[in-house]
């Protein structure tokens, strides 16, 4: 297990380099910044003085460079919009996107799981075909239309539920969160559910499929014939089962509402790291992208090493580092 | 579920009649079992033989009441120690599966869970029939494991299915099916996915099993030779019926029924070496929508028109008439006077 999980370090690093070669000729490859930081009438000494103080007049590799120096010493660059390090910038937004994708992944399994297992183990009656129907919408509309059609009908037309921000937030380990509060989870219901809607669907198409496939092997029948209750053969030998595939896309699809909030928190104006990174390409703030992708990579280098250390524990017949090619 | 009327080896222990299993298709009915009737008695082996598709493994799955939609058990009775099971409720039908009627199944890579730890799996079958703690349970475990001939069952419990060989994991299965000391275990073909001396080694301990605890076994197998050593009785289906049945003697040395014989004679010991397999010609008719008549009449070469009317199950003339050969029955028309014809 050690073994397994250090080997997998010293490819995240590896990971982790490629990427931020690939994310700084990306972002430098995207435009200058200096025509959008520095206004029009500064004169040509105060332009070439801020050039060099932001050492835009090296060459690209020189940058890269002292990028990974400074990055080795976790100094990922200070904001050029802001003139703060861009890594502080990104982590105190951070709490706020975490919270909405934890809420929203959390909705999904807790709404999906027993749907999926209902139109599984009865597909043919109304329900399960409405409920496969139903996916169907969660799969094909567009998040940006869902979020405005949710605050359409919940913020403008029943008024029940606030349409932007976090709104009251407590304390939690000194962090600001809006789930203890009910002012801050009336904030978190539309914009979380919203992210959710694509993964409830994800989720009961997956379930479905694993207990109908689950139900055909001989071990429920086994189980059946042991004259185990329905519960326990559900409720551990199919669960137990299809939880393997459940959890890669659950944690995969964690990952990638964490990055690409960014329409959500948008349309909700929601104050993550999604619409920092909106405002931050707007102005072209490298260090800022840069950190933001470095981090995100980072997040998903970690959530690919839980989901296999899930597997060892969901699935007896994976050992980690054994064989591993 | 503990009234045990006095152990007597006379009267069966499980009496099926009449049993019919439909299976609603598109275009027709299916009926894997079609009116099947045999008994067995407490410690004695029973041997349901017949080709892929003749309906055993249905048979099996209707007593258990395991048949799923769009299957259902729409005939016949099935008497477990006196008492009707057919048409009992879902849960009184749960509570006597894995208690008093037990089964194995044929593959055993397949059978247990393999994301389940060998004592979840043993335990839960206890559990669900009798309220007891762990630790009792436990040791219930290990007395069946050991019973199995699984060595050092302690450690054994705590491994996974996929730690185990084909063989052992069959033994573990039979280990569950034991657990609970049922009247009845069905054995459908446990054996056959299993390499030649483990699969001996399996029967001896079956046979022993029953002897001992007076379970009543039925052994569900297309091998005839396995029957041969193992049962006391034998049925032989096809098509949904029996067309054949007795004792082993009667039915493998004065075999009365052309698909039997045919059975027998597809069995490759049987054939002179160098020469071509013999084998029944054709396949099993379609069940679906099945035409009235001997359903074998297509490959017999005994087949006349009257065989275009379903032959009755009836005894065997000619036999010496002991006592076991009365009940030595054949559903043919044309039934075979002279045994074994090499």
């Amino acid at each position: 297990m050690s073994v397994f999980i250090i080997r997998r370090l010293l490819q995240s690093v590896l990971v982790l380099v490629v990427m931020s070669m690939l994310v700084f000729a990306g972002v430098y490859a995207v435009g200058n910044p200096i025509d959008i930081l520095i206004s029009p009438d500064a004169t040509q000494a105060d332009r070439d003085a801020t050039i060099r103080a932001m050492g835009l007049d090296r060459p690209m590799w020189l940058q890269y460079a002292y990028f990974v120096k400074n990055a080795l010493a976790a100094d990922l660059g200070k904001s050029f919009a802001f003139n703060v390090p861009a890594i502080e910038l990104i982590l105190e937004r951070m709490p706020a996107t975490l919270e909405l994708a934890s809420c929203a992944m959390l909705m999904a399994v807790v709404i999906g799981l027993p749907l999926g297992l209902y139109a599984g183990l009865k597909p043919k009656s109304f329900a399960g075909k409405t409920i496969m129907t139903l996916s169907i919408f969660g799969f094909s509309l567009p998040t940006f239309w869902i979020g405005l059609m949710l605050i359409m009908i919940f913020a403008v037309f029943l008024g029940v539920l606030p349409s932007n921000g976090r709104g009251a937030t407590a304390l939690l380990l000194g962090i600001p969160v809006s789930f203890l509060t009910w002012d801050g989870l009336r904030h978190l219901a539309l914009p979380a559910f919203t992210l959710a809607l694509l993964n409830i669907a994800l989720i009961i198409r997956l379930v479905r499929s694993g207990t109908q496939e689950a139900l055909l092997m001989d071990y429920v029948k086994f189980a059946r014939a042991k004259g185990l209750s329905d519960a326990r053969i559900i409720g551990v030998h199919v669960l137990k089962n299809i939880m393997i595939p459940i959890v890669t896309v659950i944690a995969l699809q964690f990952g990638s509402v964490i990055a690409f909030a960014v329409v959500t928190e948008t349309i909700f104006a929601w104050p993550g790291m999604g619409k920092l990174l909106i405002d931050s390409i707007n102005v072209l703030d490298r260090p800022v992208i840069v950190a933001y992708l470095l981090i995100i990579v980072t997040l998903f280098i970690f959530i690919n090493l839980l989901v296999d250390i899930a597997y060892s524990l969901l699935d007896p017949r994976v050992r980690l580092g054994e064989s591993d090619s | 579920m503990s009234q045990q009327p006095a152990l007597s080896t006379a009267t069966p222990v499980l009496q099926v009649s009449g049993l019919e299993t439909h299976f609603a298709a598109r275009n027709g009915i299916v009926k894997p079992v079609n009116g099947v009737s045999f008994s067995v008695s407490r410690g004695k082996i029973m041997g349901l033989v017949g080709e892929s598709g003749s309906g055993k493994s249905m048979t099996g799955y209707s007593i258990m009441g395991l048949i799923d939609a769009p299957g259902k058990v729409v005939g016949g009775s099935i008497l477990l120690d006196g008492r009707e099971v057919r048409g009992l409720d879902a849960e009184s039908l749960r509570a006597l599966r894995g208690n008093r009627i037990a089964m194995i199944f044929q593959d055993p890579m397949m059978t247990l869970n393999p994301v389940l730890r060998i004592d979840t799996q043993m335990v839960e079958a206890i559990q669900a029939h009798e309220d007891v703690g762990r630790h009792a349970a436990l040791d219930r475990c290990r007395a069946a494991l050991a019973q199995v001939g699984i060595a050092s069952p302690d450690q054994r419990l705590k491994s996974y299915p996929h730690q185990f060989s084909g063989g052992m994991r069959q033994r573990v299965a039979i280990a569950i099916a034991i657990l609970l000391k049922p009247d009845v275990i069905i054995a459908d073909e446990p054996t056959t996915a299993l390499d030649v001396t483990i699969q001996g080694q399996i029967l001896a301990e079956m046979q022993k099993l029953c002897r001992e605890s007076g379970t009543a076994l039925i052994w569900i197998t297309h091998d005839l030779s396995v029957i041969a050593g193992l049962a006391d009785q034998v049925c032989v289906m096809y098509a949904g019926r029996i067309v054949e049945r007795g004792s082993v003697d009667d039915v493998l040395d004065s075999t009365a029924h052309p698909y039997t014989l045919g059975l027998l004679n597809s069995v490759p010991s049987r054939n002179p070496r160098g020469q071509r397999l013999r084998q029944i010609p054709g396949m099993t008719p379609s069940l679906l929508n099945l035409a009235p008549g001997c359903p074998f009449r297509e490959r017999c070469a005994h087949a006349t028109r009257e065989c275009l009317e379903d032959p009755l199950l009836e005894p065997v003339l000619g036999h010496p008439t002991d006592a076991a050969s009365a009940a030595h029955q054949v559903s043919c028309h044309h039934p075979l006077q002279t045994g074994i014809s090499t």
